[in-house]
C-alpha cells in the first residue's frame, strides 16, 4: 500500500510529509520534480510516474500535489481515490479549521455510516438534483458530443435511524447510477426506489449519466466569428450569447473564458452586457456576462491585436462556457416522493434542483 | 473556540513549562497540555524529551486524551524504544478495557509502535483481540497481523496467526472479513508461493456476503481476491459475476475497476449464447464511461483499462465512441489515451465522425497531441479500408498547413497507407516530394526515402531525390541509412543505366564507410546479390511486400489475456506484467484468464492453445574452417568474377583466415559451376557472365588485376602478380590464399606487400608457390582460383596456368622402363595433337623441351623423319610419354602422348606448344 505521502504545493516545496512504514527520503521527489519540469502545465503531470525503486501515484488538487509512494503492485485507482479522501479532508479542515471538531467520534453503531444516537431538534432532509452538462459543439453549432453528468446531494439531519426512500418520476432516465453505499441495491434493481438509512450530515447519494444516447437539451447557443487575417498584426472577434432549450428558465451565471492563441497581444473589445479581462500572459480572455435576456443578447466585439510578424495562428481557439440554470434539471428527472420509516417524527423536506455547465466547449 | 491555539505559543523554556503542566493534578490542564505537545510535534518541534511525561497521562479514561497519548507514542516510540518499554503494560491493560474502542485503539497503536521489543508483548494482546467479541476490535486486529508480519514475519507465523486470520473469512461481520482479506492480501504479496487466500465455495460465498455490507476499502480487497479464484465451472462463475454486478455501481472508482476485472475474468468462462453473457456485457459499458467524468488522475488510470478491456471485448464499448472525444483542457495524458482507444474504436460506422475529430485535433496546440492525432488519421485509413482515400485527403489538408512536425507525422503515415494499399494513392507522390526539404527527423526522412524508392520508376527525379540524402550519409540515423540504401538499390534494379554511380556509392558507403554492423550486413548482401545474380537481386528486393496488418501496435494476446487479470493494478498501466517491473526477488505468480467450461462448450483454454510459433531452428553449426574454405570458395567462383567484391563477412580478420565465418550454412546447397572460358593471361577484363551486362567494374571501386607469367626458374614454382589499385583508397594488408586445386598448388610464402598500395599504383609480386595444397580435380584441371584479400575487401579470381611448371628435374625415365611403360599403357590412351608453324629442328626442340623438364629418352630417324620419344613427371608423380614426329620441311610436328591419366594429355600438348613458340 502507501508507503509514504509528500505534499508539494506549486513552487516546488515539500511541506508535508507522512510516512507508514519506515522514512523514504524526500529525494524520491525530484523524479516527480523531473516529470512536472517535462510537463510544464501542472495539470499535465501524469499521475503514475515510475522510479527505479518506487512508483509515485500523485494527484494535483487545489494548487497541490499529493504525491504518494508506493512499493509494491497496488490498484492504482485504490491509491488515487484514497489521496482524493485526503484532499477532501484537509478542504474540511480548512474551512472549519477545528481539527478537534472533525475527529470520529467513534461511537459504534451496526451501520458504518452512520453512529447511533443522532439527535436534532428540528429534522430536516434536503436533496439537491445538480446537473452538468458537458459538451462539445462543433463550429457550426451542432452537437459533437453531449451529456448530462447528475449527482443527488444529501443534507441529512434525522435523528435516530430513519430509514428513507425516495422514488422518481421518471427512474428510466438513470441507466448509469453510482451509489452511496446506504443504498439497498436490491430495492433499486426491482422497484427503482432508493431505499437507504442515510449517512449523519452532508453526503452524495448517487451520481448518474445521461449519455449521449438521450436527446441532450442544450440550453444555449453561442455565434461566434473569430478570424486572423493574413500578413496583419490584427483580428476580429465577435461572440453572441443566447438561449436556447431552456425550458422558460433564465439562463444566469454566464461566463465565457477563452485561451487565445499565443500570438494574441491584446485584444480591443465592447461588451454590451458584463464586463471582459484580458490576461496578456496567459492569453485568457474572460467575459463575466452574467444574465441572458432573450429580448437583448450579449455580444462581445472587437479587435485582435496580433505580435507583429508573428505568422497567422493556426489553431482557433474553443470557447469555454459556464451558466446555470435554477430549478431546472436539464435531463427531466424529477423526484416524486420521499418516505420515512423507523421513526415517528415528521422531517422537513425539500428537494432543489440545478443545471451547470460542466465542460461546455464551443469550437470555432 | 479553535485549535489554533495550541499552535500559537513559542515561549523560550517551552518544554519546561509544558513537563510541569503534564504533572498537573487537573485534568483539564494535563489535556490542554498533551495537546500543546501534539501540536508542536506536527509542526516538527521535538519534543521527545517528554516522553517519559506523557506516557503518564496515559492512564486515563478520557478517550479524546488516550488517543493523543497514542499518537505521541506512535511517533517517537521508534526513536525511544527503552522508554517505549514503558507503556507496554498500559496497552496490555487497555487491551481488557470493557470498552471496545480502547481495545482496538490500543492494539492498533501497538501495531503502528514499529520496536522489535514491543512486538514481543503484543502477542498476548493481540490473540485476545483476534478473538474479542466486539466487531470493531477483531477488525483492527486483523490489519495488526498484517503490521506485526511486516515487522516480524517469522513470530506470526509461529504464533499461528496466520490461521486466526484465515478464520476470520468466515467472521459474521462483513467489516472483519474485509480486514481479514485485506491483511491475507498483504502478506501473500510478500509470500506469492503461500496458499494463504485458497478459497473453496462456501468462503467465496462469505466473501461476497461481506461484499454487499463492508467499506469501499474492504470491497477492493474482497473484489480483488475473488477475481483470483477459479470457479469450479460456469455456473458458479455466472452466480458470483451476478452478485459482483451491483459494484459497478459504486461510487468509488477502485471499486467498479475491481469489479470490472472479476466480470471480465469469469466471462471467459460464460457461452457466448448465454443471455447473461449478453446481459453482461451491456451492463459494463455504462459504469466504464462514468469513470470518464471522475478526476483526471483517475480518467487515465482508467482509460488505461479501457484499452485493454477494448481490445479483449471490443463489443462493450463499440458505441460508446463519443466519450471519448477530447475536450481542449483535458489533461494531455488523458488526451492521448483518449485518442488511442478512438482508434481501436473506429469503424466504419463511426469513422466519419472520428475523421471530423482527428482533423480538429491536428489542428491544437500541443504538439505530441497534434503528432499523434495525424498519426491516429493514417491508422484510421488502414483500419477502415473505406475511410482510406477521405483520409488521404485530410493528410495532404495537412500538409498544406506546411505547419513542419504535421507533414512529417504525414509523410510516415502516408508510408503506411502506401504499403497496405499498393498502387493506389500514387498520385500523391508530387505533393510529398515539394516537402522534401522540411523533413528533418529520420523517422520523417526515412518514410519518405521509402517512399521515393518504392516509387522510383515513377518520379522521374528519384536519383537525383536519393543523391541528396546521399551527401550527409555518415550524419544520418541508422534508420535513414538502412533505408537509403534499400531505396537506392531499389532504383537500381529499376533504373539500371543512369544509377550505377550511386548504388556504388552507397554500398561502399554501407560497406566500408560504417561501423554499424546492420548496416554493413545488408550492404554486403545487396552488393552479393547484385554481384551474382541481378535477375534473383530484383526478385528479391523488389519482391511484393506483405500487407501490413489492419490493426497496430495490438497487444499480443497471450500477454493481453494476463493483463486482463490484472485490471485496475499498476500492471495494468504499464501494459506489462508484474513481473517485468515489480522489484525485488518476490516471485510474480502468472496468472491466466479461466478456461472456458461447463456444459455445451468445448474447452478452449488460452493456455492449452499452442505456443505459437516455435522458434526457428538455429543455423548449423560453423564447419571446420578447410571444408568451409572450399566450399565458400566453390560458391562464390560460380561465374569466375574478377572486380566486384563479393560479399565476405571476414573483412577485418587478420592474416590468411580470411574467408572465416558461418555463410556457408547461409547460402548453403549451390553446385560447383564450371567456369567460363577464361583469358589464362590478363585477368582484369570482366568474364563472360550475367554480370558483365549488368555492370561494367573495369573503373569500379577496387578492382585487381593479376598476370601469369611462365616460371624463369626450373625446380622453383612461383606465381608473379602485377597488382594495380583501381579504388580511390589506398589498399593494404595484403593476403592470398588459393582454392583446392588439381595439383595442389599453394602459396609457399605469404603474400609480401610491402608498402601500401596507392590508388593508380601497380606492384610486381612473385609468390613462391609449391604442391603440398588440398588437391581437387578441376575443369579445366589447370584452372586454379585466387582469392586476394585486404584492407578493403577480399577480392576473386581465377586463371590457367601451364601445365609446364608441375614437370619435375627428375623426369627422364629408363629406356627400358620407357619401352615397357609405352607398350602396357593402352592405345586408346593415347592421344594425338599437331603442333602446327614450328621451324625448329628436332635438336633445338630436344633442347628447349628439356629446358622445361621434358626429357628425351631416343631419337630415331624413320624415313626422313626425326622421331623423338620423350618423358617428362608432374609434381604429383603423373609420367605422361611422348613420341613427338619431325618432318623436316613440314613445320607441322605430330605429338603422341600415352599417359594413364589421359586427361592431362591435352594440357601437355599445351604446355609443348607454349615451349616450342615462345
Amino acid at each position: 500500500m502507501i508507503h509514504s505521502l509528500f505534499l508539494i504545493n506549486c513552487s516546488g516545496d515539500i511541506f508535508l510529509e507522512k510516512h507508514w512504514k519506515s522514512v523514504v527520503s524526500q529525494s524520491v521527489c525530484d523524479y516527480f520534480f523531473e516529470a512536472q519540469e517535462k510537463a510544464v502545465d501542472v495539470e499535465n503531470v501524469p499521475p503514475v510516474i515510475s522510479t527505479p525503486h518506487h512508483y509515485l501515484i500523485s494527484i494535483y488538487r487545489d494548487k497541490i500535489f499529493f504525491v504518494s509512494v508506493i512499493q509494491t503492485e497496488v490498484p492504482p485507482l485504490f491509491v488515487i481515490e484514497f489521496l482524493h479522501r485526503v484532499a477532501d479532508t484537509f478542504q474540511v479542515c480548512r474551512r472549519s479549521s477545528n481539527v478537534g471538531d472533525t475527529l470520529p467520534t467513534g461511537q459504534l453503531s451496526n451501520i458504518p455510516w452512520r453512529r447511533a444516537g443522532v439527535k436534532y431538534t428540528n429534522n430536516e432532509a434536503y436533496f439537491d438534483v445538480i446537473e452538468e452538462i458537458d459538451a462539445i459543439i462543433d463550429k457550426s453549432g451542432s452537437t459533437v458530443f453531449a451529456e448530462i453528468q447528475g449527482v443527488i446531494d444529501s443534507c441529512i439531519k434525522l435523528s435516530g435511524m430513519p430509514d428513507l426512500s425516495l422514488s422518481f418520476m421518471n427512474p428510466r432516465l438513470l441507466d448509469d447510477v453510482s451509489f452511496h453505499p446506504c443504498i439497498r441495491f436490491k430495492r433499486w434493481e426491482s422497484e427503482r426506489v432508493l431505499s437507504f438509512i442515510p449517512p449523519d450530515g452532508n453526503f452524495r447519494l448517487i451520481s448518474y449519466r445521461v449519455s449521449s444516447q438521450n436527446l441532450v437539451a442544450i440550453p444555449v447557443y453561442v455565434k461566434h466569428l473569430i478570424s486572423f487575417k493574413e500578413n496583419s498584426s490584427s483580428g476580429r472577434f465577435d461572440v453572441t450569447i443566447g438561449p436556447k432549450q431552456n425550458m422558460g428558465k433564465t439562463v444566469e451565471g454566464v461566463v465565457m473564458t477563452v485561451h487565445m492563441p499565443k500570438a494574441v497581444l491584446n485584444m480591443n473589445l465592447t461588451a454590451t452586457q458584463g464586463s471582459y479581462t484580458f490576461d496578456p500572459v496567459t492569453k485568457v480572455l474572460t467575459w463575466d456576462v452574467g444574465k441572458i435576456t432573450p429580448q437583448k443578447l450579449p455580444n462581445l466585439k472587437g479587435i485582435v491585436n496580433l505580435q507583429s510578424g508573428a505568422p497567422k495562428p493556426e489553431e482557433n481557439p474553443s470557447l469555454n462556457i459556464q451558466f446555470k440554470i435554477q430549478q431546472l434539471a436539464i435531463s427531466g428527472l424529477k423526484v416524486n416522493r420521499l418516505d420515512m420509516y423507523g421513526e415517528k417524527y415528521k422531517p422537513f423536506k425539500g428537494v432543489k434542483y440545478i443545471t451547470k455547465a460542466g465542460k461546455f466547449q464551443v469550437r470555432t | 473556540m479553535t485549535d489554533s491555539k495550541y499552535f500559537t505559543t513559542t515561549k523560550k523554556g517551552e518544554i519546561f513549562e509544558l513537563k510541569a503542566e503534564l504533572n498537573s493534578d487537573k485534568k483539564e490542564k494535563k489535556k490542554e497540555a498533551v495537546k500543546k505537545v501534539i501540536a508542536s510535534m506536527t509542526v516538527g518541534k521535538d519534543v521527545s524529551a517528554l516522553f517519559p511525561d506523557v506516557v503518564n497521562c496515559m492512564q486515563t479514561d478520557n478517550l479524546e486524551l488516550k488517543k493523543l497519548v497514542y499518537l505521541y507514542l506512535m511517533n517517537y516510540a521508534k526513536s525511544q524504544p527503552d522508554m517505549a518499554i514503558m507503556a507496554v503494560n498500559t496497552f496490555v491493560k487497555d487491551c481488557e478495557d470493557p470498552n471496545p474502542l480502547i481495545r482496538a485503539l490500543a492494539v492498533r497503536t501497538m501495531g503502528c509502535i514499529r520496536v522489535d521489543k514491543i512486538t514481543e508483548y503484543l502477542c498476548e494482546p493481540l490473540r485476545k483481540c483476534l478473538k474479542d467479541e466486539d466487531p470493531y476490535v477483531r477488525k483492527t486486529a486483523a490489519v495488526c497481523v498484517a503490521k506485526l508480519h511486516d515487522i516480524n514475519a517469522q513470530l506470526v507465523e509461529d504464533q499461528g496467526f496466520l490461521d486466526t486470520l484465515k478464520d476470520l473469512i468466515s467472521d459474521s461481520n462483513p467489516m472483519v472479513v474485509a480486514n481479514a482479506v485485506a491483511a491475507l492480501s498483504e502478506i501473500a504479496e510478500s509470500h506469492p508461493s503461500s496458499n494463504l487466500l485458497d478459497l473453496n465455495p462456501q468462503s467465496i460465498n462469505k466473501l461476497l456476503t461481506a461484499l454487499n455490507e463492508c467499506t469501499e476499502w474492504g470491497q477492493i480487497f474482497i473484489l480483488d481476491c475473488l477475481a483470483n479464484y477459479m470457479p469450479k465451472d460456469d455456473r458458479e462463475a455466472q452466480s458470483i459475476c451476478e452478485r459482483v454486478t451491483p459494484r459497478l455501481s459504486h461510487a468509488n472508482s477502485a471499486v467498479v475497476l475491481s469489479a470490472v476485472k472479476v466480470l471480465m475474468k469469469f466471462m471467459e468462462m460464460l457461452s457466448k449464447d448465454l443471455d447473461y453473457y449478453g446481459t453482461l456485457l451491456k451492463k459494463l459499458a455504462p459504469p466504464l464511461v462514468t469513470l470518464l467524468s471522475a478526476e483526471p488522475e483517475l480518467q487515465y488510470v482508467a482509460l488505461r483499462n479501457i484499452n485493454l478491456i477494448v481490445q479483449k471485448r471490443p463489443e462493450i464499448l463499440k458505441h460508446e465512441m463519443k466519450v471519448f472525444f477530447v475536450k481542449y483542457n483535458d489533461p494531455i495524458y488523458v488526451k492521448l489515451e483518449k485518442l488511442d482507444i478512438m482508434i481501436r474504436l473506429a469503424s466504419q460506422a463511426n469513422i466519419a465522425q472520428v475523421l471530423a475529430e482527428l482533423k480538429e485535433y491536428a489542428t491544437e496546440v500541443d504538439v505530441d497531441f497534434v503528432r499523434k492525432a495525424v498519426r491516429a488519421i493514417g491508422r484510421c485509413a488502414i483500419k477502415v479500408e473505406q475511410s482510406a482515400e477521405r483520409c488521404v485527403s485530410t493528410l495532404l489538408d495537412l500538409i498544406q498547413t506546411k505547419v513542419n512536425y504535421v507533414v512529417q507525422e504525414a509523410i510516415v503515415v502516408i508510408k503506411d497507407i502506401f504499403r497496405k494499399y499498393p498502387n493506389k494513392y500514387e498520385s500523391v507522390i508530387a505533393t510529398l516530394c515539394e516537402n522534401l526539404d522540411s523533413l528533418d527527423e529520420p523517422e520523417a526522412r526515412a518514410a519518405m526515402i521509402w517512399i521515393v524508392g518504392e516509387y522510383a520508376e515513377r518520379i522521374d527525379n528519384a536519383d537525383e531525390l536519393l543523391e541528396s540524402f546521399l551527401e550527409g550519409f555518415h550524419d544520418e540515423s541508422t534508420q535513414v541509412q538502412l533505408q537509403l540504401l534499400t531505396a537506392i538499390v531499389k532504383l537500381f534494379l529499376k533504373k539500371p543505366t543512369e544509377t550505377q554511380e550511386l548504388v556504388q556509392q552507397v554500398l561502399s558507403l554501407a560497406t566500408q564507410d560504417s561501423d554499424n554492423p546492420d548496416l554493413r550486413d545488408r550492404g554486403y548482401i545487396y552488393w552479393r546479390l547484385l554481384s551474382t545474380d541481378p535477375v534473383a537481386a530484383k526478385e528479391v528486393v523488389l519482391a511484393e511486400k506483405p500487407l501490413i496488418s489492419e490493426e497496430t501496435d495490438l497487444i499480443e494476446p497471450t500477454l493481453l489475456d494476463e493483463l486482463i487479470c490484472y485490471i485496475g493494478t499498476l500492471a495494468s498501466v504499464y501494459h506489462k506484467p508484474p513481473s517485468a517491473f515489480v522489484e525485488g526477488s518476490r516471485g510474480v505468480v502468472h496468472k491466466s484468464l479461466p478456461p472456458r467450461t461447463g456444459s455445451s462448450e468445448s474447452a478452449e483454454s488460452p493456455e492449452a492453445a499452442p505456443s505459437a510459433g516455435q522458434a526457428a531452428e538455429q543455423p548449423a553449426v560453423i564447419p571446420a574452417q578447410g571444408d568451409l574454405l572450399g566450399d565458400l570458395l566453390n560458391l562464390d567462383l560460380g561465374p569466375p568474377v574478377s572486380g566486384p567484391p563479393l560479399a565476405a563477412s571476414s573483412v577485418q580478420m587478420g592474416a590468411v583466415d580470411l574467408l572465416g565465418g558461418g555463410l556457408d550454412s547461409l547460402m548453403g546447397g549451390s553446385g560447383f559451376t564450371a567456369p567460363g572460358p577464361a583469358a589464362p593471361a590478363g585477368m582484369g577484363a570482366p568474364l563472360g557472365s550475367g554480370l558483365g551486362d549488368l555492370f561494367d567494374l573495369t573503373g569500379g571501386v577496387g578492382t585487381l588485376s593479376g598476370s601469369y607469367v611462365a616460371p624463369k626458374t626450373v625446380g622453383a614454382i612461383s606465381m608473379d602478380l602485377v597488382l594495380t589499385n583501381k579504388a580511390l583508397q589506398v589498399m593494404s594488408d595484403f593476403a592470398i590464399q588459393f582454392n583446392r586445386n588439381s595439383f595442389g598448388l599453394a602459396p609457399a610464402a605469404p603474400l609480401q606487400v610491402h608498402a601500401p598500395l596507392a590508388p593508380n599504383q601497380s606492384v610486381e609480386i612473385s609468390l613462391p608457390l609449391n604442391t603440398v595444397g588440398s588437391v581437387m580435380k578441376m575443369d579445366p584441371l589447370n584452372n586454379l582460383q585466387v582469392a586476394v584479400k585486404n584492407n578493403i575487401d577480399v577480392f576473386y579470381f581465377s586463371t590457367l596456368y601451364p601445365l609446364h611448371i608441375l614437370f619435375v628435374e627428375d623426369g627422364k625415365m629408363e629406356r627400358q622402363m620407357f619401352l615397357a611403360t609405352w607398350k602396357d599403357i593402352p592405345n586408346e590412351n593415347e592421344a594425338q595433337f599437331q603442333i602446327k608453324d614450328c621451324s625448329l629442328n628436332a635438336d633445338a626442340v630436344s633442347n628447349k623441351l628439356q629446358g622445361s623438364n621434358i626429357f628425351t629418352i631416343a631419337k630415331r630417324n624413320v624415313e626422313g623423319q626425326d622421331m623423338l620419344y620423350q618423358s617428362l613427371k608432374l609434381t604429383n608423380g603423373i609420367w605422361v610419354l611422348a613420341e613427338l614426329r619431325i618432318q623436316p620441311s613440314n613445320p607441322s610436328f605430330t605429338l603422341s602422348l600415352k599417359c594413364r591419366a589421359p586427361e592431362v594429355s591435352q594440357y601437355v600438348y599445351q604446355a609443348y606448344d607454349a615451349i616450342l613458340k615462345n
